[in-house]
């Protein structure tokens, strides 16, 4: 079982350091550290485990340490930045374990993109050695990139020449995305597997600027500071996050091939500026709940979505963040975060809308990141799940795509946006629910059960496989983003060119890397 | 708020009625609609009462009680044969597992349309024998034909019931869905096609309860052998109704042939047309048509869906328990006779499990068989010469292998000119439908038969045949 606690005391591989408003997030793995036993975590490559304490640091970053305007990720190791994710441990991984693992990688790097534009944090890679892979997809994951102009230290992606898969962490994407390298410069660069150096790097903007060696701390501490001075974040006291409580405001049962989720609100608002206010510890248990569920069940492949509160509670936690505060701004941005994982999550979520459940503004986010709505109306008792929408529906929680999870269920009906945004505040009643497109089906009591049970039992018996594709598709409709790109786009070729033979056969170019024999590839473009 | 009905005493049942709300709700919607349903669709001659059998209880008495009732008082009943605690699965993957008292989500889908597809034929028959009633040759079969009215309708609430109590919403869709389409409509026809066709007269009366009802019987049987043990036991016990519509139409065509041969001798000539009878050719080309009518009904001979439904336990296999195999079939093959290009037959070798609706037609046909031996033996005691006998399964099809191709009652693959200057003497042609219409004249009188057929053996129920087995309005 894989858990995702950690504190910087216990760090193996990270130090974080803190020096007024700039930080020094610092890579020195250690190589005997690895998750799983099999391999070394030699030139500071990395494994899942590496990955958790990177994102505990981001968090902490973020909560703990408000005063922070500039996080330096730069390596503890000689001669070398980062050499990316591990190949043996890759080669051995199944295939679920592997895309679940870029997924997070994916989504921790998208984290620190996110601080950058939305939280006054920009990161900066000061790459003082050689930096290749996933390594340079996490330089690329920063704001600014400092290489050390030493004639031997480069950037690279080495994947298609070396190993015969992608850099499929963000690499492709941003290299002509984010950094806008021109096209056949970026094809040269992801098939050479030695990597660009010095002034080429620059010209073709794979870095920003160069430092010698002897000068080059100074040069990151400037940039740093330079860095600084965009962001408006306060010189004030951090919230800590405290060891994580678990299944208080977050309860999951798991059950044959189904886990039931429910979100659960306190009977009263409680303001507090502490790791104990409701909309942050539910947050943080969801967020841990999501990511050891994938890391842990991967055959439990239907996730029921249930919420259980008073909707004027969550109305009245909404109002205390609706603030520039930036404890505030955190959280929101937090919540936003735990919503787009999962909104990747390769499972099926139903959101079940029963009588004395919450899906009100913030929490019927919960709702639209699910497949389907099925909601319970008891006509008979008088007794119907309800959803209340807010102005949080409308901006406050964008998905990966730029749109608002409603924009997306209603892509192409903006005026039906519109209409619903008129709708915010009011209790919606079952029938207006239906009405308003907003639940897949409202079902009488004396048919929940059962259905619920039969389309259970349904998705339950459709390859998994087809369910992820098919789930991805649906869930993102409307523009491309650098985000959307990653998540489907990268992720998926990356995914179908791990299984193929080309890679992981017996003599597949990630099998054979390192054994000294060449791969035999199977020619036919496919 | 709907009157609440007590359904114990109007539905008599075995499936606990008046303690499940979720059946009652779905009925209280349903059941007028089903009112006037039948109102519209269902017999045009308005009649007092008529002596049928009601199926109060699934007990040795029970489920044939008799007695005089108005048609729309008629209680149409819901029955599952009695449950088997210890049942399990007896064929496909799910083999030796506890049959389901669920349906399970994995199979809802398949399992609601092969109920939807079943029940839309109850239903259908009734609206195609609606207006048979204004000529009917005698009381008695007057009376037959209220009993398969009757029993149609309650195959249709059997149907209905297991749509209602377990697929939900969608269910009760569908199961309104089973009154919306209606027979010959041309914006809302029956599902099969063989249900859209008026059953325009009482000779394709008795044929349709011999070959296409006996089609039902087969469909019925692979059903009862479903994992689904409630559609098992709804099946189960549709099947003993089943036999009376066979009986119904067995002894129909009997003594249709047996007034027809009566007519031969007392006359001494073939040609017993003008003195009211229907002659033998034309009654062999019913035969023709009912039989590769109905033979269309068990689809293609090939067929993925067959074997899915076969694999996941959804339908079985005629008499599957008895049959000595392993039951799934994985890997055994059959031998398929198909048209070839040159005009011969070819035989090319099917795995088994694609194969199962020729299985099922397999079993049809030797059933149909017996029909065929029967009349002949009336032809016999007769001393008549003419012997009937089924067309081969190729001839007349619109379904499967033999469809696109002509293919003569014994078997020879013939061009389309071939086949046009031929057909008039395999197929009932337009003079020989006119013909069989010119008879049917209604005998409402007790006692009292049409010239075309022969008076029955035995009454029904020990009655003896001039009993008043209707009381006329």
């Amino acid at each position: 079982m894989v858990s995702f606690d950690t504190h910087p005391d216990r760090y193996r591989h990270w130090s974080l350091r803190v020096d007024g408003e700039v930080a020094w997030l610092v890579l020195d793995v250690d190589e005997q550290g690895g998750l799983t036993p099999g391999y070394e975590l030699k030139l500071n490559s990395y494994d899942l485990g590496v990955d958790i304490e990177l994102y505990d640091a981001t968090q902490r970053l973020r909560f703990e340490h408000p005063a922070v305007r500039t996080v330096v990720v730069t390596s503890g190791k000689d001669k070398v930045f980062c050499a990316g994710a591990n190949i043996r441990m890759l080669a051995a991984a199944s295939h679920e374990w592997k895309v679940n693992f870029c997924k997070f990688t994916n989504e921790t790097r998208n984290g620190m993109e996110d601080a950058t534009a939305n939280s006054g944090q920009t990161y900066l890679a000061a790459v003082n050695g050689s930096c290749a892979g996933g390594g340079y997809e996490l330089a690329l994951a920063c704001d600014h990139i400092v290489l050390v102009d030493d004639n031997s230290s480069t950037v690279a992606l080495p994947e298609v020449p070396l190993l015969g898969v992608l850099p499929g962490t963000g690499g492709l994407t941003r290299v002509v995305d984010k950094r806008g390298t021109r096209k056949d410069l970026a094809d040269v660069f992801a098939t050479r597997a030695d990597g660009v150096k010095g002034r080429t790097a620059v010209d073709w903007k794979l870095v920003d600027e160069l430092a010698p060696p002897r000068r080059f701390t100074e040069v990151v501490t400037e940039r740093a500071k330079e860095l600084a001075k965009r962001s408006a974040r306060p010189d004030a006291e951090g919230v800590e996050l405290t060891p994580l409580v678990r299944d208080r405001y977050v309860t999951a049962e798991l059950g044959d091939g189904t886990v039931d989720i429910t979100v659960h609100v306190p009977d009263a608002v409680e303001e507090r500026r502490d790791a104990e206010f409701w909309p942050l510890a539910m947050t943080r248990e969801l967020d841990d709940l999501i990511l050891r569920l994938r890391t842990n069940e991967p055959e439990r492949g239907v996730w029921l979505l249930r919420t259980e509160g008073d909707h004027e509670v969550v109305r009245g936690y909404e109002a205390l963040l609706d603030t520039s505060d930036w404890f505030a701004r955190e959280v929101v941005h937090y919540w936003k975060r735990t919503l787009k994982r999962l909104d990747v999550t390769s499972r099926s979520l139903i959101a079940l809308i029963e009588p004395g459940s919450c899906f009100a503004g913030m929490l019927a986010e919960l709702a639209f990141a699910a497949d389907r709505q099925y909601l319970l109306d008891d006509q008979d008792a008088g007794a119907a799940g309800t959803l209340v929408l807010t102005e949080a529906n409308f901006g406050t929680y964008p998905m990966g795509n730029g749109l608002t999870r409603l924009e997306s269920r209603f892509w192409g009906e903006k005026s039906q946006v519109d209409t619903l945004r008129k709708q915010a505040g009011t209790v919606l009643l079952p029938d207006e629910c239906k009405d308003l497109g907003l639940v897949t089906d409202a079902l009488d009591d004396i048919d929940w059960a059962d259905e619920i049970r039969i389309v259970v039992e349904g998705r339950a018996a459709l390859s998994p496989d087809a369910c992820t594709g098919m789930e991805a598709n649906h869930r993102f409709v409307g523009p491309e983003t650098i985000e959307t790109k990653i998540f489907g786009r990268l992720s998926a070729w990356q995914n179908w060119v791990f299984v193929r033979t080309n890679a992981s056969g017996e003599d597949g170019a990630l099998r054979r890397y390192g054994t000294g024999k060449k791969a035999v590839f199977d020619r036919r473009r496919v | 708020m709907t009157t609440s009905i007590n359904y114990e005493d109007k539905i008599p049942n075995n499936v606990d009625l008046s303690s499940d709300r979720r059946l009652q709700r779905a009925l209280e919607g349903w059941q007028p609609k089903f009112m006037n349903w039948w109102g519209e669709m269902g017999p045009t001659l308005e009649t007092q009462g008529v002596y049928l059998r009601t199926a109060i209880s699934v007990g040795r008495d029970g489920w044939a009680h008799f007695d005089h009732v108005h048609v729309p008082d008629y209680r149409w009943g819901i029955f599952l044969a009695e449950r088997d605690p210890g049942r399990t699965i007896a064929f496909g993957e799910h083999m030796g597992e506890p049959a389901w008292q669920q349906v399970p989500g994995e199979y809802r889908a398949d399992l609601q349309r092969l109920i939807v597809i079943q029940g839309d034929t109850e239903p259908a028959s009734v609206e195609q024998q609606k207006l048979l009633g204004l000529t009917a040759p005698s009381l008695y079969d007057l009376r037959n034909l209220f009993q398969v009215n009757v029993e149609e309708g309650r195959h249709l609430w059997a149907m209905v019931y297991l749509l209602h109590a377990y697929f939900g919403k969608e269910g009760r869709e569908e199961a309104e869905g089973l009154l919306l389409r209606n027979s010959g409509s041309p914006d809302s026809p029956r599902i099969l096609g063989a249900f859209n066709e008026e059953t325009a007269d009482w000779l394709a009366f008795f044929m349709f309860t011999y070959f296409t009802d006996r089609d039902g019987k087969y469909q019925l049987g692979t059903l009862k052998e479903s994992a689904f043990d409630p559609l098992s036991r709804t099946c189960e016990f549709m099947l003993k109704e089943e036999a009376h519509h066979m009986f119904v139409g067995t002894t129909g065509v009997d003594r249709v042939v047996e007034r027809s041969a009566a007519l031969i001798r007392e006359h001494d000539t073939l040609d017993i047309a003008p003195r009211g009878g229907i002659p033998l050719d034309i009654i062999q080309k019913y035969i023709n048509f009912h039989y590769t009518v109905s033979l269309d009904l068990f689809g293609s001979e090939t067929s993925t869906n067959a074997a899915n439904y076969f694999t996941a336990g959804l339908k079985g296999r005629w008499q599957e328990t008895r049959r000595k195999d392993d039951h799934r079939l994985t890997d055994d093959g059959v031998f398929l006779e198909k048209p070839a290009e040159n005009g011969t037959w070819t035989s090319e070798e099917l795995p088994a499990l694609l194969a199962l609706n020729l299985d099922l037609r397999g079993e049809y046909i030797a059933d149909c068989e017996t029909g065929i031996k029967r009349w002949n033996r009336i032809m016999e005691s007769a001393e008549l010469n003419h012997r009937f006998a089924l067309p081969h399964p190729g001839f007349n099809r619109s379904v499967g292998v033999s469809s696109g191709h002509h293919v003569t009652p014994d078997g020879t693959i013939v061009d389309e000119a071939t086949w046009q200057a031929a057909k008039h003497k395999w197929l009932p042609t337009s003079e020989d439908l006119a013909f069989v219409r010119s008879l049917m004249r209604p005998v409402y009188e007790r006692g009292k038969i049409a010239s075309w057929v022969a008076p029955p053996r035995n009454g029904i129920n020990g009655k003896p045949f001039d009993y008043e087995y209707v009381h006329l309005a």
